[in-house]
């Protein structure tokens, strides 16, 4: 099996579709460690792959007015025991152009893997760009994530980005996105992930609405077991008139699990209105009670709750 | 046969008697209301009977079809066929409308009739008992964006769809619209053709009317049982001035 079929079944074990790497309308771009295996391009789109020492420097730009109907692959992944992959990511979407991204990073036999990301994110006005991340880092615990992006939206721009990690172990997991907003900007970030054992998950959200009308949402779902631990720390500031936000963090701990939360709500526009939400502890009673009335077993009615809350 | 059978029930918590020595039975197909003022440990009593963390340390014993189920967990309950459906129906975030009914069809008891097994609804024709419109609902989730009586109809579905020997409903009226309480009508009564014994707490005359029995629950004591008009007018009689000097008015209207 050569490097590239390697990344395409870890890919699909992670739940990605390998298929899409054959078929001529998807664009996609396959990295394993600071190798570049596997690029595809479709009209308006440009990829600008450089393979460095540790990783790969990569920059993509959607060309003005361009609007990508099917989603761009992308796949990162460090299969071997060890290693090291750095990623620097460059991201302009141009003025009224969208595109929406499903990648995939996976570390499936990782002891001592680290995976940093290093982006920039810039869309222009009216630009949309969705970026929906899913991370299987394997069983061993071995794995150090460490995405960092920031984005800048213009006017009336849109940006989602989903991060999920919903089975294996985290390992060591720090996150940190920071999107500014302009006028009538929108902001979605959603993060879901699952610890257990002595997984150490940091999450930092956060979004200036320095826009007037700018909107943004900021979510957060952890799912902690064994002796994992969780701090989430979700920051929205409205600086402009008639911006509107909110934090919404829930994390279920289980066993030995210890979870934090801080959100933070800095409004300095009297206009402007960002509301937060934050339930910390074990698996809610009714809900698990709920389900038992109707015949699972406790373990059962947990993991069903578990999954909704991360897959949901 | 008595399909559940309450023997001697009493429960304290802390120094406060939620229960005492109560004693309940309920047959075949029959709906026994339990009715009372707020505080009088209708609620309490369900939640030990369906053996809710919280109210398992309590007197007495709880048979069902005989079987003494006192120290059954709440799964263990579910499966010898007890369920109960809430007040206050609990959310799930990121579990849809068809993943929770499929519970309920999972565990479902079986029925016949003159030998011949009783097919079981599908989840669509469970939603659509109960007023709910399967292409609208089925991928929804059960959560905050449900309201309140749209999670309570959803909840009446799973119960539909389980067929149990016995179902505890808690106020099963409350924030259903008035069209949809003529559904509610409907799916007791076909609970009460399966021979599904149901035990209702309720505040309304409503449905209060739709009942075979019905006890009188004040201060942890069953203090009336009998059919629903003589016990609501037992309760309209006899108890009102006593409970005015305790809690405000609140009896059916």
């Amino acid at each position: 099996m050569n490097h590239f079929e390697q990344m395409a079944k870890v890919y699909a074990d992670a739940g990605g579709q390998p298929e899409v790497f054959k078929d001529s309308d998807v664009a996609h771009l396959v990295i394993s460690g600071n190798k570049v295996l596997g690029a595809h391009l479709v009209p308006g789109l440009r990829v600008d792959p450089r393979e460095t020492k540790d990783g790969v420097a990569v920059k993509i730009v959607v060309e003005e007015g361009v609007k990508i109907a099917r989603p761009i692959h992308m796949c990162f992944g460090v299969v071997p025991e060890e290693g090291l992959q750095k990623i620097d990511m460059h991201v302009e979407v141009l003025d009224g152009a969208s595109a929406s991204v499903s990648a995939h990073c996976v570390f499936p036999n990782a002891v001592k893997v680290t995976h940093i990301m290093d982006a920039e994110i810039i869309l222009g006005k009216g630009a949309e760009y969705k970026y929906n991340e899913t991370h299987f880092h394997g069983m061993n615990g071995g794995v150090k994530v460490v995405p960092k992006t920031k984005i800048i939206m213009g006017e009336y721009s849109y940006f989602y980005t989903e991060f999920n990690l919903p089975r294996g172990r985290a390992g060591y997991v720090d996150i940190d996105y920071d999107a500014e907003l302009d006028a009538h900007a929108t902001v979605e970030m959603i993060t879901k992930v699952n610890g257990y054992g002595d997984d150490l998950i940091k999450i930092r959200e956060a979004g200036t609405l320095k826009g007037e009308n700018s909107r943004g949402v900021l979510k957060s779902r952890i799912a902690l077991k064994g002796n994992a631990v969780g701090d989430v720390y979700n920051e929205m500031i409205a600086l402009g008139a008639k911006s509107r936000g909110h934090v919404d963090c829930t994390e279920i701990i289980m066993e030995n699990a210890r979870a934090k939360a801080v959100p933070v709500v800095d409004v300095r526009h009297p206009e402007a209105q960002v509301t937060h939400e934050a339930a910390i502890g074990g698996v809610n009673r009714t809900q698990l009670e709920t389900l038992m009335a109707r015949g699972l077993d406790e373990e059962e009615a947990t993991e069903m709750i578990v999954q909704g809350l991360l897959q949901g | 046969m008595e399909l559940l059978k309450i023997e001697d029930v009493s429960l304290k918590k802390g120094n406060a008697q939620i229960l005492n020595k109560v004693n309940l039975s309920l047959g075949m197909g029959e709906v026994h209301a339990v009715i009372g003022p707020n505080g009088a440990g209708k609620s309490s009593l369900s939640y030990v009977l369906m053996g809710l963390e919280g109210y398992n340390d309590h007197e007495g014993r709880i048979y069902l079809e005989g079987k003494d189920i006192t120290g059954y967990s709440v799964t263990e309950r579910a499966k010898a066929g007890l369920t109960m459906g809430w007040q206050e129906p609990a959310r799930f975030e990121g579990i849809s409308v068809e993943q929770y009914l499929g519970i309920s069809l999972k565990n479902a008891q079986d029925y016949s009739r003159n030998g011949r097994k009783i097919l079981q609804h599908t989840v669509s024709e469970a939603l659509e008992k109960v007023a709910l419109s399967p292409q609208k609902y089925l991928k929804r989730s059960v959560d905050k964006s449900l309201s309140g009586g749209e999670r309570k109809r959803v909840e009446l579905a799973s119960i539909l769809l389980m067929r149990p020997r016995v179902v505890i409903l808690d106020e099963p009226d409350s924030g259903i619209d008035t069209l949809a309480i003529e559904k509610i009508f409907e799916i007791i009564e076909e609970f009460k053709q399966l021979g599904i014994g149901i035990l209702l707490i309720t505040h309304s005359n409503k449905i209060l009317s739709i009942a075979d029995r019905a006890s009188l629950l004040c201060s942890g004591h069953i203090i009336k049982t009998g059919s629903p008009s003589e016990a609501a007018d037992y309760y309209t009689d006899q108890c009102l001035s006593c409970i005015d000097e305790r809690y405000p008015r609140e009896v059916a209207e």
